[in-house]
């Protein structure tokens, strides 16, 4: 049998198609909301739609370029790739043009090319390359290096600032998780999500002790509760459970105690050290703050995009919140208000839809890999498009704060759809050898 | 160490994070509605569309208001660019500095909005400017209507537009705040006439509130409805005539066609040219005339209301005839020692007595008719007399206001028992109290409009329509029905002599207005002085024209003007032979009546248009 006829036998057809049928989506929402009469034609390169319909193309090349790449080739050149795209983010750093604010772009004649887009793959390529190689997580050393990997990018990006881009990274805990990372520490973000948001409720009321003028924030009182409940747990540990097994309890219950404290406490300094408009953001998610003309306009308009268009939509080009731009960024960041103005509950749930099952096919397909790289690597495409759904769909229906990054396929910008294309193109690619390799 | 049980969880995350998404959308999608109210209010606009006012024109198609263009031009601060603000400041005739005053004021209130910068731009300067205007990105003009008066007469009768005020906006809610409404005249009577039906357009508007289109294509709008055109009775050349001729006076002319009740005419003076309450100088020039001592707002011929003169006697004799209490022969001496008289023969008969205006005759008459010896009680006679003798004078229009379709219409006042008894105690007055009504003085008062309806009654011999100024609404086909034929309380056969009587007055020696005469045509009239205690007499003339067959009834009132033969006769006679012939033959005479001045002694006069602001 030949090699290659192997290869194109075994791509991974419903990744594939998912993949088109998110981009020709996208494409659509795109034009809809850059829509421009005087410029209908969907290759004018007057409008956005023109813009994305040249990248469109150069992505398909691309994939299909990286397709033809072989798997063993894609491995050796992890690091090379993760080096080079390092080098393109200082480089960025020194030479790159700013934009809003955050000097991320390469400006290449007409084009931006936004290099954070392309650490995406790299740092799993790299990470990839990395935990195969490791027979365990356990070691502090190989903790270390694995977050260095993840972190070094992030670092950079972080220096743009492009604070999204950045956030992404935390798709890589999960697939750390995946191979072996303490689950708790993923409890212990949770947890201590859960601390921040209470806190910051909490923070508003003010309460009084009882039988005295003293007043209090609300934080202290989740505190005392926190100290309440340890000490109805410490009573109920030295009943009921056993005396060997007490001690690690008890200093579990004294460290959480004052961890949480500590932390509550620090909460505020902390959101206080964050820009003016991500409080704002993360107040108005939270309901503490109603600033429609603000902060919070954004979400404001995009819900109200998403909401009006009811179980149908409004139809193709009908959106009057898209065709008559009341969306800030919305062929880029908020494209998903083009998408539930214009197709209603039923476009926006198969959008929902299409991308959970590209997720689940990602993990699916790592199940089924001998290779380790693989295997790793599917976990991190998976992983990556997993945030970028919670994130951007979360904010635009008001269940995220707004955070600036793009939906894959969706959002209007060709360095972030080639990332995400060549992110995929070398997981079918990888998958479609699966076969053949045997590490 | 075999980790493959934790892609569950993450598998179980992502499962969670799509249902919770698509419980989210279904939410806000699906079940809350709020978010499709909101949409349509921030995207969609309620636009008023305005129908073009009712024109009004005269009885020959001739324009008397219409609707003209102006140009508003507006800027949109965000537009503007590489603005050459010299040539900007040539074009549109406004200084540099405001040039630039008014671009910065307009940033200041909005970039992206457009405001006004420059109003009411005629559309003859419009032509000269809009070829440039596209040198100008950000400036563009705008169009809307006002009233125009062609003729520029007729202020009183036609009324003018202003805002409708807070209090009948909240009274009836077709008006919306900024709407504009008819005030007096006739754009106030005919209001919902003219006003047609406002449209309402559904657009949607961008994220900068500037319409983008029709919503859904239109299919909720409503079209709007012009208003409809008034038809006036108004010969629009008598009307010019007669502003003319009432130039520097105080008074009115009222003019009707007999046959149908049709106002001919309606002057009052002095008047303003309508033109001067239209649009931006409206404000300014409404203080200017409120506060000019001739009171030039003031309208004459409607409100104004007068002791009646002589005139007032032809409706004695004929009420006199009717009650049978002298007959067509009845002489009286002239006794001046009753009244006082000018001098003139001896009446011998009722014709004569009209002819002469002999006030003794008159008290005599009155006398009778009050005086008819029902009671020996001479006070309680008097009073029966005059109970009697009320509702025949009222008979021929007095007293009440006329149905005319003008609002703010006086009805003068014709005394009556209740009156007297009021003033004098009941039995406490007698004839020798009230003899000066016998001559039209004294407490009876008679609005310009009235005097010229008694000219119809005595031309048409005997009976009146209700004056009206609108023959037909819409189409010059609907004929006004509401208008209908009163009859007075005297037979028409007591009629021809009092005619013939007037028919000497302007055509026989001893008549007391030949100035009246018209070459060629027959006309019949009374002059009338009324005593005025602040001045000079007040002068009227009533008359009608040709004898025959009437064509046209008129009354002219001219203040202080002393006898009624010298000012109001000519001027009736002009007006008249303008109608009747559509020429004037006797230009000296209107020369003659243009170059009067009767108030140019008045106190604190000021030379009528050089004080005005012309827009």
């Amino acid at each position: 049998m030949n090699r290659g006829e192997a290869i194109v036998r075994n791509i991974d057809k419903p990744l594939v198609i998912i993949y088109l049928l998110l981009m020709a989506m996208g494409w659509a929402n795109i034009y809809s909301a850059a829509y421009d009469p005087d410029h209908a034609n969907l290759f004018d390169r007057a409008r956005e739609y023109g813009a994305q319909s040249i990248w469109i193309c150069v992505s398909l090349l691309i994939g299909a370029a990286m397709l033809l790449v072989r798997g063993q080739f894609i491995r050796d050149l992890a690091y090379p790739v993760y080096g080079f795209v390092l080098v393109l983010l200082v480089l960025v750093l020194l030479v790159g043009r700013e934009v809003n604010g955050a000097k991320a772009w390469f400006g290449v004649g007409g084009f931006g090319i936004q290099p954070a887009e392309f650490s995406k793959f790299a740092t799993s390529l790299a990470l990839s390359k990395y935990l195969s190689g490791l027979k365990t997580l356990k070691e502090v050393r190989s903790r270390v290096v694995a977050a260095v990997l993840i972190l070094l990018p992030v670092g950079l990006i972080m220096l743009q600032p492009d604070t999204g881009t950045a956030l992404v990274s935390g798709a890589f805990v999960l697939v750390l998780y995946r191979e072996g990372l303490s689950g708790n520490i993923l409890l212990l973000a949770i947890m201590a999500a859960i601390l921040v948001v209470l806190s910051l409720i909490m923070k508003e009321s003010v309460f009084t002790v009882p039988f005295t003028d003293v007043q209090y924030h609300g934080q202290y009182l989740l505190i005392f509760l926190l100290a309440v409940f340890s000490l109805l747990a410490f009573l109920f540990v030295r009943k009921f459970i056993l005396k060997h097994r007490r001690k690690r309890i008890y200093a579990f219950l004294l460290f959480g105690l004052l961890g949480s404290a500590a932390f509550i406490s620090s909460v505020d300094q902390l959101i206080d050290r964050m820009p003016l408009h991500q409080q704002t953001r993360i107040r108005v998610l939270l309901g503490l703050e109603y600033d429609p003309r603000g902060y919070g306009y954004n979400v404001e308009q995009s819900k109200t995009a998403i909401g009006s268009g009811g179980l149908l939509g409004k139809g193709f080009l009908q959106g009057t919140f898209t065709k008559y731009k009341y969306v800030p960024m919305q062929s880029t960041d908020f494209i998903f208000c083009t998408v539930g103005e214009e197709w209603g509950f039923v476009g926006s749930t198969l959008l929902v839809l299409l991308f959970g099952a590209l997720i689940l096919r990602c993990i699916q397909i790592s199940d089924r890999q001998r290779s380790h790289f693989t295997r790793i690597y599917a976990y991190c495409v998976g992983s990556i498009f997993f945030l970028h759904l919670m994130i951007n769909v979360g904010m635009a229906i008001g269940l995220a704060p707004v955070i600036g990054i793009p939906l894959p396929f969706f959002s209007y910008g060709g360095s972030s759809l080639i990332g995400f294309t060549i992110l995929l193109a070398i997981l079918v690619r990888l998958d479609a050898e699966r076969l053949e390799v045997l590490r | 160490m075999n980790f493959d049980d934790r892609k569950y969880v993450l598998v179980a995350a992502v499962v969670f994070i799509c249902v919770v998404f698509i419980l989210r959308l279904f939410w806000i999608q699906v079940v809350d509605d709020s978010w499709v109210a909101r949409a349509a209010d921030i995207s969609e606009r309620k636009v008023t569309v305005y129908p073009s006012r009712g024109l009004i024109l005269d009885r020959h198609g001739e324009l008397l208001v219409a609707n003209t263009p102006v140009y508003d031009i507006m800027v949109v601060p965000r537009e503007v660019k590489n603005l050459d603000t010299l040539g900007l400041s040539r074009l549109l005739n406004v200084p540099m500095d405001q040039v630039r005053e008014r671009l910065q004021k307009a940033k200041q209130y909005s970039i992206w909005k457009p405001s006004e910068f420059e109003r009411q731009i005629t559309s003859g300067q419009y032509a000269a400017i809009s070829v440039h205007l596209y040198k100008y990105p950000g400036f563009y003009a705008q169009s809307r209507t006002l009233r125009t008066y062609p003729p520029h007469v007729g202020a009183h009768m036609l009324g003018y537009l202003s805002e409708v005020s807070a209090r009948k906006v909240e009274q009836d809610p077709y008006y919306k705040p900024g709407d504009v409404i008819g005030v007096g005249g006739l754009e106030s009577f005919y209001e919902k006439e003219l006003r047609g039906k406002r449209g309402v357009k559904y657009v949607v508007v961008d994220v900068h509130n500037n319409v983008q289109g029709a919503f859904k294509n239109g299919q909720y709008d409503t079209l709007a409805h012009a208003g409809k055109n008034l038809y006036t009775s108004i010969d629009l050349k008598v009307q010019e005539l007669g502003e003319r001729l009432m130039r520097n006076k105080k008074g009115s002319i009222v003019a009707l066609d007999p046959r149908t009740g049709e106002v001919l005419a309606l002057v009052s003076s002095p008047a303003y040219d309508p033109e001067l309450l239209v649009g931006r100088v409206r404000n300014t020039n409404y203080r200017v005339l409120q506060h000019d001592s001739l009171r030039p707002l003031f309208d004459r011929a409607l409100q104004a209301q007068y002791p009646p003169g002589s005139i007032f006697k032809l409706a004695q004799a004929a009420i006199a005839l009717q009650e049978g209490v002298i007959t067509l022969n009845t002489g009286f001496p002239c006794n001046k020692a009753l009244v006082g008289c000018h001098n003139h023969p001896f009446a011998a008969s009722v014709e004569q007595a009209v002819q002469y205006s002999c006030n003794p005759y008159f008290f005599q008459v009155f006398k009778r008719l009050v005086e008819q010896g029902r009671s020996p009680n001479r006070f309680e006679d008097a009073a029966l007399g005059l109970a009697e003798w009320k509702p025949a004078m009222e008979s021929f229009g007095l007293g009440h206001p006329p149905n005319l379709d003008l609002p703010a219409v006086k009805g003068g006042s014709i005394p009556g028992v209740n009156f007297f008894n009021r003033i004098y105690g009941e039995k406490a007055w007698a004839f020798s109290t009230i003899y000066s009504l016998s001559i039209g003085q004294g407490e009876v008062l008679v609005a310009p409009v009235q005097m010229a309806n008694m000219a119809a009654i005595f031309a048409n011999r005997g009976y009146y329509y209700d004056p009206h100024l609108v023959r037909a609404i819409g189409s010059p086909d609907s004929l006004n029905k509401n208008v209908k034929r009163h009859h007075t309380l005297v037979d028409d056969k007591w009629f021809p002599p009092i005619v013939e009587g007037m028919r000497r007055v302007v055509n026989e020696p001893g008549g007391t207005a030949r100035a009246a005469r018209i070459p060629g045509i027959t006309v019949c009239g009374k002059t009338g002085t009324a005593q005025n205690p602040h001045g000079k007499d007040h002068a009227v003339f009533i008359a009608f024209a040709p004898m025959d067959d009437p064509k046209i009834a008129i009354a002219v009132y001219v203040e202080n003007s002393g006898f009624g033969g010298t000012w109001a006769a000519p001027i009736a006679s002009l007006c008249m032979e303008q109608y009747l012939t559509d020429t004037i033959t006797r230009p000296d005479v209107v020369q003659r009546m243009l170059e009067a001045d009767l108030i140019a002694t008045e106190r604190d006069y000021v030379p009528f248009v050089s004080k005005r602001h012309k827009r």
